[in-house]
């Protein structure tokens, strides 16, 4: 857009045109980005905008099919993250790599540590070295402590020690705030800024709107794979951001069935996961979808864990058509009339390797023995009675599951959870991965479920499915539930900006 | 033992004060935990039947520790790549066969060259092993699996219900076991030799420490610019070549050899490894902590006969050990983690 701008001084590293397919999906079509020396550079995106595909082409973890890189204005071709190394990139991820059952300064140094005339390792001077790194970071973390049981934040240090002992001028941080403390995370400032000021390079990717105003010049935002904005920070507003971050249509198949929500079905109250999330408290009716939208790593899926009893809970209570439920015990939940389709069809939802009709009766066997034994006919009648509802596409239910396409397992995994009669349905990413064809097959059957009284919390990170299907939303930052937004009021915009902890939510970040 | 201070762990002050102090302590060093078990179970014993504190019995404890606790050692290498080799127990047998043999043919051998020779079937079996895990890349467990019953069933076919006899050993070899330096056994020396020689590498050298972050976690390795592949090879080399020499000390020790010597001590090596405190996870062990358990273990089996215990108890002290061991690892590694979850959530 107006890269030619920052014209007099070379860029310490450039990406162009970049692109990158894994098989039909389409990671990353069009990447820019240009980094200059002594600057602090945001990426922002939504989830699957291709940020993270962008991370891993600068980091030397994937090759870009398309596009060039230079550093320094030399064209570079990264074969391997050490190439990118050398080359002077140090990336920090969200969750570090390191050594747990190592030290501070063996982490630092392996592979690299300073050694006396015999080849054995210098401690002393390894400790003396990684002493003054970490403080010229303003840390109190000593060379010889275990790296196991630090917190985040530290290890996050740690890494960034490890690229100034690299002597790295390019550093890529990848939402290293996500897991933070608010005073970890001013530390982590102080730190990035101090980088700054020596003349290094930051690429820093958060989804936090404040922290791009607290710390960076530029900024560059993604959307569906490709840049669609770059601008000095300070030319920016908040609202600005958001839209270009959001901005596309509304897709419109969407057959959400107008339902007058009947008797509360599922009510949690105060639920609390320490350090995981906080205070949850909402109800579901009969007839009502109500979405949980937020970001990857919310804490939405977590919830969703903890209402049907897989995750232990420290407080708060989860009631089902007015019985409270035992927490911890999801065989209980699962009588009381709770059913959870999960996130990942494939670890959690299916047993790929059984066939069609023994996943989808697996919730209800014991309903279908004779004599103690599982009946083969009474399984297959089941499966192709709930198929029949679903509109399953199979010319055997006893091929394996794992045969189907992704919209056809995820059929047979919601059938076996309707099998078991459930009266609230929580069903979390309900169309991830699978095509839009089989999309509307799914949203059809959720509208036909609530027709009939069903109550769903549905958790989705697909803003279109959420406003497309969803009689309310709530809307998850950072382990809380930070606004909740009637159909009628809801939009892409006011979603965003309270998944992001902006504005109109009345928990913000700072409470 | 003469490996001390030196590899004493250095990183004292890794826990904070919310731990119970004894749990604190424990986790500080294993092995001065180990140690006071040992002295503890020695002083115990010698109460109950002072004649067990006598000098032959500590040689016959330290002959007998030697030649497990080398192979601890050599698992101990393995085991902190996260990787295990069962097949030392074959490698062992069939060492000490083949050694057997060669005195058989060549009576008058040097004895370092039947050391020698010892260690070099040891690497040949090695590098089988090295070669399956590192370049085929089959799970360590399935791969030394077979190997152990390969090398077994070779070493079947070669004796064919034959066997070495202590006659056939020239006196200098035999003198191994039955000599001392400075009243320390031979082969005892022999092994703290090589212990400490391991103990240094693996403490102290650049090459030592990758063992360590291989296991302690494979991916941080590779993007450190380590070679796994190669580290990998050269592990199983050195469990090899350590079984290797152990198959001639067997042969020294015990004299006489047939298709079955050393049939089941890769399951007592492992044990006596897990109680010395390394990591069957990978990433955390020490040569001082995998040669206490060994002791630990030799100690528990002659004391037993001392004390008259039916052998039966011994497998089951065996195996009570080694779950408490793991127990206390467990729990300290939770103990930890939920200390860091409060922090996160009240910094």
């Amino acid at each position: 857009m107006n890269r030619d701008q920052s014209s007099p001084p070379t860029p310490r590293l450039a990406l162009r045109n970049a692109s990158k397919s894994f098989g039909q999906v389409r990671a990353l079509v069009d990447g820019n980005l240009v980094l200059m020396p002594g600057q602090v550079h945001a990426l922002l995106g939504e989830n699957g905008a291709g940020k993270s595909t962008l991370v891993k082409i600068l980091a030397g973890a994937h090759a870009p099919d398309t596009g060039e890189l230079s550093i320094d204005g030399t064209p570079q071709r990264f074969a391997s993250p050490a190439d990118a190394r050398d080359a002077g990139i140090a990336v920090i991820y969200q969750e570090p790599t390191l050594f747990f059952d190592l030290s501070i300064a063996e982490n630092i140094f392996m592979g690299r540590q300073p050694v006396d005339r015999l080849k054995r390792i210098d401690y002393d001077a390894m400790h003396r070295e990684v002493a003054t790194l970490l403080a010229s970071l303003g840390v109190d973390l000593k060379p010889q402590q275990l790296v196991r049981g630090l917190s985040i934040a530290d290890q996050q240090v740690i890494e960034i020690a490890k690229a100034l002992s690299l002597n790295a001028n390019v550093l890529i941080m990848d939402e290293p705030t996500a897991a933070l403390s608010l005073p970890e995370v001013e530390r982590l400032f102080a730190i990035v800024r101090g980088l700054r000021e020596r003349g290094a390079a930051i690429l820093f990717i958060t989804h936090r709107l404040e922290e791009v105003f607290a710390l960076a010049q530029h900024v560059t935002i993604m959307r569906d794979g490709a840049k669609v904005y770059d601008a000095p920070a300070h030319d920016m507003t908040t609202a600005e951001i958001v839209a270009k971050m959001v901005g596309r249509d509304l897709d419109t198949f969407y057959p959400k069935a107008e339902v007058a929500p009947g008797a509360i079905k599922l009510s949690v109250r105060g639920l609390t996961r320490v350090g995981v999330f906080k205070d949850i408290s909402f109800d579901v009716r009969a007839g009502e979808i109500v979405a949980l939208a937020g970001l990857v790593g919310a804490g939405r899926s977590e919830v969703a864990r903890a209402i049907f009893g897989i995750d232990a809970i420290d407080s708060g209570e989860v009631s089902v058509a007015g019985r409270r439920l035992v927490s911890g015990r999801p065989d209980l939940a699962l009588k009381a009339g709770l059913a959870m389709v999960p996130e990942d069809r494939r670890q959690q939802g299916l047993a790929l390797e059984l066939s069609i009709a023994r996943n989808a009766s697996m919730t209800v066997l014991g309903r279908l023995t004779r004599f103690g034994l599982i009946s083969s006919k009474r399984e297959v009648s089941l499966a192709g009675d709930w198929g029949q509802r679903l509109r399953l596409k199979a010319n055997d239910l006893h091929a394996p599951a794992g045969t189907l396409s992704g919209g056809n397992q995820q059929k047979v995994v919601l059938g076996k959870w309707l099998a078991t009669g459930p009266q609230v349905l929580i069903i979390d990413e309900p169309t991830r991965g699978i095509d839009v064809g089989a999309k509307a097959e799914v949203y059809a059957a959720l509208s036909d479920l609530v027709r009939d009284g069903m109550a769903v919390l549905m958790i989705s990170s697909e803003l279109p499915e959420v406003l497309g299907m969803a009689d309310r939303v709530l809307v998850m930052h950072e382990g809380r539930i930070s606004a909740e937004i009637a159909r009628a009021e809801a939009n892409e915009e006011r979603i965003m900006s309270a998944a992001l902890g902006q504005a109109d939510s009345f928990l913000g970040r700072a409470a | 033992m003469t490996l001390h201070a030196d590899m004493l762990p250095r990183d004292s002050d890794r826990l904070a004060p919310p731990l119970p102090r004894w749990l604190a302590h424990l986790a500080k060093s294993r092995e001065t935990a180990l140690f006071v078990v040992l002295l503890a179970l020695i002083a115990c014993t010698g109460l109950a039947r002072p004649q067990f504190l006598n000098l032959q019995n500590l040689r016959d404890v330290l002959l007998n520790v030697s030649i497990v606790a080398l192979l601890t050692a050599g698992m101990t290498v393995v085991m902190l790549m996260r990787h295990i080799d069962l097949s030392v127990g074959s490698v062992v047998g069939i060492s000490a066969y083949g050694v057997g043999c060669l005195f058989v043919a060549f009576p008058h051998l040097p004895v370092f060259i039947a050391l020698a020779a010892g260690i070099g079937i040891g690497l040949l079996a090695g590098s089988i092993n090295a070669a399956l895990v590192a370049l085929g890349r089959v799970p360590s467990l399935v791969a030394t699996l077979s190997t152990l019953y390969i090398f077994r069933g070779a070493d079947y076919a070669w004796v064919s219900g034959g066997q070495i006899n202590a006659s056939s050993l020239p006196d200098a070899f035999s003198k191994l076991a039955t000599g001392s330096v400075l009243g320390i056994p031979t082969l005892a020396l022999i092994a703290a030799i090589v212990l400490a020689g391991l103990a240094l590498y693996l403490k102290q050298y650049r090459g030592g420490r990758e063992y360590y972050a291989i296991g302690s976690n494979p991916e941080a390795a590779r993007l450190a610019g380590i070679q796994v592949e190669r580290r990998v090879m050269a592990g199983f080399l050195i469990s090899g070549a350590i079984a290797g020499l152990a198959g001639a000390l067997w042969l020294a020790r015990f004299g006489t050899v047939d298709a079955s010597t050393a049939k089941g001590i890769e399951l007592q090596v492992v044990a006596a490894a897990v109680v010395g405190s390394v990591a069957i996870t990978g990433g955390a062990g020490t040569i001082l902590g995998a040669t206490l358990g060994s002791l630990v273990l030799g100690v528990i089996s002659i004391a037993l006969v001392v004390l008259r215990i039916s052998p039966f108890w011994e497998q089951a002290i065996q195996g009570a050990l080694i779950v408490a061991a793991v127990a206390i690892d467990t729990l300290l590694a939770r103990s930890l983690a939920q200390r860091m979850m409060r922090k996160r959530d009240h910094g």
